[in-house]
C-alpha cells in the first residue's frame, strides 16, 4: 500500500472516530485458533491519550462520506472536512500489522453512511469476515451497527465481531428530532432488538449444541452525548436504565459533549467540555451495575440532576442518613456497599478478614478504606460512633475540606462562577 | 542465639524453596534467608549454602499449593519483586500458612499477609504493564523483537500470554536490566541471553537491524496516537500517570517526530 496515501487516510479517519468514547475490549472470551493471530482477554489498555483515556482499539471510520447531517457530528454532510474512504483490505492490513506489534486488541471500526444504511453496513461486516476467515485472526472486534440495516447483515455482523453498538447520542426523543431529523428512533432500535435476539437465541441454542457459531459474545453498548440538548442527568440515566434492561446492554457510554460545528442548537465553539459532570455519570453507572443501586434511589423528581460537589454514593448517603451508620463488623455485603469510601474490592477484602476477628480502625486502613469519607457511617470495634449529632451539610463540609479529587480544582472553578 | 543460621541460595526460586525445605526438614533456626549475588555477612550467624534441588523444591511448592492456589501465586509474585528482605518474609508467610488450620493468607489485618499481598499487587501491576507496553519492532529476519526494562522480574509471568497470543510469529522479548529474554521460535518459549550492544530502543530513525516497513509502521501508530487526542480534554497529569515516563523510550507512540 502507499504509505503518505495511508497516512493521510488514517488522520482523517481517526480524528473522525475519536468521539466515540468506548474503548472496551473485554468480555469477550475468543481464543487463538489453530496457531493463528491473537485471542481476547479482560481487555488492556497499550496506552492512553493525552487526554487520559485509554488505547486499546485501532479506532477508525470507514468513511467519513456521510449523507446525514446531524448537527453533534463533525461529519455531518454540511461540514466543510477533508473526506476519505479506506478500501477493505487497507483496513484489514492496518489491523494486523497493529496487532502483530502489540500496539492494540483489536479493531473498532464506524462510519458516516454512504449511499444506504445496508451498503454501509456491508462493508463493516466485510472487514471483519476477512480478519476472522482470511487471517485467522482471533483478537477483538467491535462493528458499529449502522442505524437501519437489515436483519441478515446483523446476523451475519455477529458471527464475526465480538462486540456490537449503536449511538443513540441524544438521550430524549425531542432531542433527537431537533438534532438529528433524517434519522428516525426505529432505525436506532432495529438492529439493536435484532442483536439483543440473536444473543439470546445463541445462548439458548449453545446449550444444546455444543458447536453453535458464536454470537457477538461481548454485547452491545452505546453511547449518548452528554450536554448537547439541555437533558437532565435524570433524563440521561433513566434512559442508560431502560437500555441495560430492555436490551441487556453491556455497557452505557456517556459523552461530554465537545462542540465541533457552530450551530444556534448547540452549545458554542469553544464551550468548556462537562467533563465533571461525565464523570459523574459513570459513577451512578456503577452504583446501578455493581452497588445494588436503583435508578430512583439516586435521581427523581426531588433530584433530577446529580451533586456536582460530591459523589452520587456519598450524595445518596448525606440524604439518608437514617440507614447508618453501619456496622463493618456484622452488615451484610449488599449494605457495606452502601459506605462511602468504601469500593467494592475492600468490601470483599473487609468479609474475608472479618473472619479472623473484629476490625478496628487500623485494620480498616490497612485493608485501604477511605476512611476519611467512611468514618461518618459506619462503626467497628472498641468505637462509639463519634459523629451521631452531625447533620449532613457538616459531614459534607468535613469531608470536602479534606479531600483532593482529581475534579477538586474544577469544581472550585465552577463554585467561583457561581459565586 | 548461637544456632542461627544464614541460608545462601542461587537466586532462583526453585533455589528459595529448596531453602525452605531445609529450614524445616532440618528444622534450621533461620536468621535470614539471602541470595549468592547479595549476601552479607551476618554478624551473628553462620552460613549454609543451599544447593537447589528441584525435587525438594517441588515438595515444598505441592504443600503451599494445597493450603491455597491463590496464597500460592501470591506468594510467587511477591518473590519476583526482588524487594530487599522478600525470602525472609516470604519464609514467614509460609510458616504461617503451614502452623494453621484456618485460611491465614486472607487475613488481610495481619502484616505479614499484607505486605505479601501489597507485593503482589504491585507485581501483577507491573506484569499488566509489560503485556502493555511491549512494543514487537520486525527484524530483517523476521523476528518480532522489543526490548523492556520493568521494575521488577516479571519475564516468567507474561511469558504465557504472548505464546497465547501471537502463537503464528517469532518473537524475542528482552529485559535489558536483567540480562536475559524470551524466545519463542514457533513451538516453545526458550529463555535466552543476548550480546546487545545497545537497547533497540523506538528511535526516531530507521535502524538496521529492522525492516523497512516497519518504520512505515511506526510512524502510522505515532500518528494514529496523536489523532486520538481530544485537545479540549487534555489531561497530562491522568496521562503520565498511566503512562510512567520511565516506560517511553521504548513506546513508538512517544517518539518525537
Ligand atoms: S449519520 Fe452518523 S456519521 Fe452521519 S452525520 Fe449522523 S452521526 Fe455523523
Amino acid at each position: 500500500m502507499s504509505f503518505e496515501r495511508i497516512r493521510e487516510k488514517l488522520s482523517i479517519l481517526a480524528d473522525a472516530a475519536k468521539y466515540d468514547v468506548s474503548c472496551s475490549s473485554s468480555g469477550s472470551n475468543r481464543t487463538n485458533k489453530n496457531k493463528g493471530l491473537g485471542d481476547t482477554g479482560t481487555g488492556i489498555c497499550h496506552t492512553y491519550t493525552e487526554d487520559g483515556r485509554c488505547v486499546s482499539l485501532l479506532k477508525i471510520l470507514m468513511t467519513n462520506y456521510c449523507i446525514f447531517d446531524c448537527a453533534y457530528c463533525v461529519t455531518r454532510k454540511s461540514n466543510d472536512i477533508k473526506r476519505a474512504a479506506f478500501k477493505i483490505q487497507e483496513v484489514v492490513d492496518l489491523t494486523i500489522n497493529f496487532y502483530r506489534r502489540n500496539y492494540i486488541e483489536g479493531l473498532f471500526l464506524s462510519s458516516g453512511i454512504f449511499k444506504s444504511a445496508d451498503y454501509t453496513m456491508e462493508r463493516l461486516v466485510a472487514v471483519a469476515k476477512k480478519l476472522r476467515l482470511e487471517e485467522n485472526f482471533n483478537g477483538y472486534i467491535h462493528l458499529k451497527s449502522i442505524p437501519g440495516a437489515s436483519d441478515e447483515l446483523m446476523r451475519e455482523a455477529g458471527l464475526y465481531a465480538d462486540r456490537l453498538s449503536v449511538n443513540i447520542e441524544i438521550p430524549t426523543v425531542s432531542g433527537l428530532k431537533l438534532l438529528a431529523p433524517d434519522k428516525k428512533h426505529e432505525d436506532f432500535i432495529k438492529p439493536m432488538l435484532k442483536v439483543k435476539n440473536e444473543i439470546i437465541q445463541y445462548k439458548a441454542e449453545k446449550k444444546i449444541i455444543k458447536s453453535t457459531p458464536i454470537y457477538a459474545p461481548a454485547g452491545q453498548s452505546t453511547q449518548m452525548i452528554v450536554g448537547a440538548t439541555g437533558e437532565s442527568d435524570k433524563d440521561i440515566m433513566y434512559t442508560a436504565n431502560h437500555f441495560y434492561k430492555k436490551y441487556n446492554m453491556k455497557r452505557v457510554y456517556y459523552s461530554g459533549y465537545v462542540p465541533v460545528v457552530e450551530d444556534t442548537r448547540l452549545p458554542a465553539l469553544g464551550s468548556q467540555v462537562p467533563m465533571l459532570r461525565e464523570n459523574r455519570l459513570y459513577q451512578t453507572d456503577w452504583l446501578l451495575r455493581f452497588y445494588g443501586f436503583s435508578v430512583n434511589e439516586i435521581l427523581n423528581d426531588t433530584n433530577p440532576n446529580l451533586d456536582i460537589d460530591v459523589d452520587p454514593k456519598l450524595g445518596w448517603a448525606l440524604r439518608n442518613l437514617n440507614e447508618f451508620p453501619i456496622d463493618v463488623n456484622t452488615a451484610p455485603p449488599k449494605m457495606l456497599a452502601r459506605i462511602p469510601g468504601l469500593g467494592m474490592y475492600s468490601v470483599g477484602k473487609i468479609i474475608k478478614a472479618r473472619k479472623f476477628g473484629r476490625l478496628n480502625w487500623n485494620h480498616l486502613k490497612k485493608i485501604g478504606v477511605a476512611l476519611n469519607r467512611a468514618q461518618y457511617f459506619m462503626i467497628c470495634d472498641a468505637n462509639e460512633w463519634s459523629h451521631k449529632d452531625l447533620q449532613p451539610a457538616q459531614i459534607k463540609g468535613l469531608i470536602l475540606q479534606n479531600s483532593k479529587g482529581k475534579f477538586r480544582a474544577s469544581y472550585s472553578n465552577q463554585l467561583s462562577l457561581f459565586n | 542465639m548461637n544456632d542461627a543460621k544464614n541460608l545462601i541460595y542461587d537466586g532462583t526460586f526453585n533455589g528459595f524453596l529448596t531453602a525452605i525445605f531445609s529450614a524445616f526438614d532440618e528444622k534450621i533456626q533461620v536468621a535470614n534467608i539471602q541470595n549468592e549475588f547479595t549476601a552479607q555477612q551476618g554478624l551473628f550467624s553462620d552460613f549454609e549454602e543451599v544447593y537447589t534441588d528441584d525435587e525438594k523444591a517441588k515438595r515444598v511448592w505441592t504443600g503451599i499449593q494445597k493450603k491455597s492456589k491463590q496464597a500460592s501465586s501470591s506468594l510467587y509474585f511477591a518473590f519476583l519483586s526482588e524487594t530487599d528482605g522478600i525470602e525472609l518474609l516470604a519464609y514467614y508467610y509460609i510458616q504461617k500458612l503451614f502452623s494453621h488450620k484456618q485460611k491465614v493468607h486472607l487475613n488481610y489485618a495481619d502484616d505479614i499477609v499484607l505486605k505479601i499481598n501489597q507485593l503482589a499487587k504491585s507485581v501483577g501491576r507491573e506484569k499488566h504493564r509489560m503485556e502493555a507496553f511491549v512494543r514487537f519492532q520486525m527484524t530483517k529476519d523476521g523476528i518480532y523483537f522489543a526490548n523492556i526494562e520493568p521494575d521488577f522480574n516479571v519475564l516468567p509471568l507474561i511469558s504465557k500470554h504472548f505464546k497465547d497470543r501471537y502463537a503464528d510469529q517469532q518473537w524475542i522479548i528482552y529485559d535489558v536490566k536483567r540480562k536475559y529474554g524470551l524466545y519463542y521460535n514457533l513451538k516453545i518459549v526458550e529463555t535466552i541471553s543476548l550480546e546487545l550492544n545497545k537497547a533497540h530502543m523506538n528511535s526516531i530513525h530507521s535502524n538496521d537491524a529492522f525492516t523497512e516497513e516497519e518504520h512505515d509502521f511506526q510512524q502510522l501508530w505515532n500518528d494514529y496516537f496523536k489523532s486520538t487526542n481530544i485537545k479540549s480534554r487534555i489531561n497530562l497529569k491522568l496521562h503520565t500517570q498511566h503512562v510512567p515516563k520511565r516506560y517511553w523510550k521504548y513506546l513508538s507512540e512517544k517518539k518525537a517526530i
